[in-house]
């Protein structure tokens, strides 16, 4: 048994807006809206590391929680922009918040990396007991990168979030999960070590146009219950015209989707924990509703979890 | 395709759907069920690679080779 016990995010000061971005590639703010729904993005400052951004989302994540750093067992770290190839930023965020001695795990799987961690700490939960999971990301370091593209490097934005998976209590008990990858895709998003993003933004929306709402679908199938009853889908914040498609494809009201995008852009694993925790700060919730959250990215990853508020 | 596209004017076999403007990102996986839904096929993931579906005339070698 898991709960999700509280949600954090933490965003930079500077606001970055789509005239700004658009003036890099030679476009203009209203088509990065059109083609993404984003008008501003976070841009963290030089000095600030993606290990900042995490310990900043998991301090708001335990301080919204009530729960000491000492309570914390295990700490997963999602990031695909982290500063080295090793380690990842998961041991210094650990650092920063006072987690002394216990695993600190990184996985660098980029956009879905938070939806798995969840996942991953939902079913390890009942042996290691409070795990932090955190997605945080400095995409501003990789959107620096020549040459940029006109439709990637208008896109993403840095921030992080983070959500408390507890074995004994929370808001929400998660009822099931399915993460799945494949790697016939893996060359049509990624980054190098030193290359800009690189990505086949048609193959990217063609596979989670579909992916999306087949895993969505696969969970609420399994616990027998329909897409009209969930409360909110909160999903990995990739571009707003996703989002459209994927509740389509789902026959629900887009208005259940919770967005942020146009305010903070896609911040890759950090998205849709930033947007749980937004969501969750303005709902009050009604035990017994379901929940439920998606991710798409590089890879492919996917996947999506079912909770059910208690 | 028109009525995906939205547009009267579909391009020749050999035009590429994207680069004529015809089709945009997200007009493809319209495309893409539109297909499904006219020949009565269910068209797999790994087969959705946008190369097949860029022009008329790819479109016409992966229905052929379909059968």
């Amino acid at each position: 048994m898991a709960f999700l016990k509280s949600f954090g995010s933490w965003l930079p000061e500077r606001v970055v807006t789509s005239e700004e971005a658009a003036s890099w590639v030679g476009t203009d703010a209203q088509w990065v809206k059109n083609v993404s729904g984003i008008i501003e993005r976070r841009f963290a400052s030089d000095s600030e590391t993606v290990a900042d951004l995490a310990a900043r989302a998991g301090a708001d994540c335990l301080e919204r929680a009530g729960t000491l750093a000492s309570a914390v067992k295990m700490l997963l770290v999602s990031s695909g922009s982290s500063e080295r190839q090793f380690p990842g930023p998961a041991s210094a965020a650990a650092q920063k918040l006072g987690l002394n001695d216990i695993p600190a795990i990184d996985l660098p799987l980029a956009s879905a990396g938070s939806l798995f961690a969840m996942s991953l700490a939902s079913k390890l939960a009942e042996q290691v007991g409070e795990i932090l999971v955190i997605g945080a990301e400095k995409m501003s370091r990789l959107v620096a990168r020549e040459p940029r593209e006109r439709g990637v490097a208008v896109l993403f934005g840095d921030g992080a979030g983070a959500c408390l998976v507890s074995r004994e209590s929370g808001m929400c008990e998660v009822v099931d999960s399915q993460i799945s990858s494949d790697g016939n895709f893996s060359e049509d998003l990624y980054a190098d070590a030193d290359s800009p993003i690189r990505m086949n933004g048609r193959s990217v929306i063609l596979q989670a146009s579909r992916k999306i709402p087949g895993s969505i679908r696969a969970v609420l199938e399994r616990q027998g219950v329909l897409p009209d009853q969930v409360a909110a889908f909160l999903m990995h914040q990739a571009n707003q015209n996703l989002i459209v498609r994927i509740a389509e494809a789902l026959g629900v009201p887009v208005e259940r989707f919770y967005s942020n995008i146009e305010r903070y852009g896609n911040t890759s694993s950090a998205s849709m924990l930033i947007a749980a925790a937004e969501w969750c700060r303005e709902h009050t919730f009604t035990p017994g509703e379901p929940v439920v959250f998606a991710g798409f990215g590089a890879g492919f990853h996917w996947g999506a979890l079912l909770a059910r508020a208690v | 395709m028109r009525q995906i596209a939205k547009k009267e004017e579909v391009p020749a076999p050999d035009v590429s759907l994207f680069e004529s403007e015809f089709l945009d990102s997200f007009g493809l996986p319209d495309l893409v069920s539109a297909l499904e839904h006219e020949y009565g096929i269910t068209i797999p993931d790994a087969d959705l690679n946008p190369r097949k579906f860029e022009s008329i005339e790819r479109i016409e070698e992966y229905l052929d080779s379909r059968g």
